[in-house]
């Protein structure tokens, strides 16, 4: 028993919530996209996390489960004029909800800071650790 | 006569043992933060030092045959006091975690870890001086 498996627990939480930057960004690049001629809009995408458990009793890691896409309708707007509109001069935008992902995003950030921190406090632990009867 | 020199070092020891175990669990906690249905850990600390204490002045098992079993180090030193926090602000997603407890927590662990390391070390070179008798 050693605390190094903070540093497995802490990154694979660090690697989950980058994977979750990762999709935020994805879907904030594309929430202006617009139907292509098949008709699909882009989907917005979510990160389903699941507990991964360690070694010791009670330690737990992260681990991304699947990637969700979205149900939600898609906004139409009527634009007959538009190159990518339909036969109805509808044109299909993704269902990507802005606020939501920058909301998503500020929360990303703030669990990868923490587990940040934690890595850095257990670190320094350690070092003082391996001072020991010094 | 040596064993009254390290008598206190085997208390603090546990002590420490059992703040690394916490840290962990408290790390675990940290990383699951945005896990849906993670029930967040912990260990109670008294308990859990009283348990090792017990344990650490039992005579060691008798093996008379071959099958039986081992009671590894760490499953002893956390063994039952090992408990699911309260929740104070229930979730949709059945997560358990206080991110701001869980913070406060890891930082109260971490001084507890730090000052038991600063018991050892001034244990020690009390021992060391009564040894050069200087």
């Amino acid at each position: 028993m050693s605390m190094f498996n903070i540093f497995g627990v802490s990154g694979s939480a660090i690697s989950s919530q980058a994977q979750r930057l990762n999709i935020v960004a994805s879907n904030l690049a594309n929430a202006d996209a617009v139907a292509g001629p098949d008709g699909k809009a882009y989907k917005a995408r979510q990160v389903l996390f699941q507990s991964m458990p360690g070694n010791d009793p009670g330690t737990a890691g992260v681990k991304v489960k699947t990637i969700h896409e979205s149900d939600a309708p898609h906004r139409r707007t009527h634009e007959p004029s538009h190159p990518s509109a339909d036969a109805e001069g509808y044109v299909t935008h993704s269902n990507v909800n802005p606020v939501e992902e920058m909301v998503n995003m500020i929360s990303a950030s703030r669990s990868y800071q923490n587990n940040v921190e934690v890595m850095n406090t257990a670190k320094s632990l350690m070092l003082k650790t391996l001072q020991m009867g010094q | 006569m040596l064993e009254q020199l390290t008598s206190r070092l085997g208390t603090l020891s546990s002590a420490l043992q059992l703040r690394a175990a916490r840290q962990q669990i408290l790390a675990s906690n940290i990383a699951n933060v945005d896990t849906p249905g993670y029930q967040a850990r912990d260990i109670d600390f008294n308990a859990a030092l009283t348990n090792a204490m017990q344990a650490r002045n039992m005579p060691g098992l008798t093996h008379t045959s071959q099958g039986h079993l081992t009671i590894t180090s760490t499953e002893g030193m956390i063994g039952n006091p090992l408990a699911y926090t309260v929740q104070t602000q229930p979730s949709l997603d059945g997560n358990s975690v206080d991110l701001d407890q869980q913070r406060a927590n890891f930082a109260d662990n971490t001084i507890r870890y730090e000052s038991t390391l600063r018991f050892i070390n001034g244990h020690v070179s009390t021992m060391l001086s009564a040894i050069k008798g200087q």
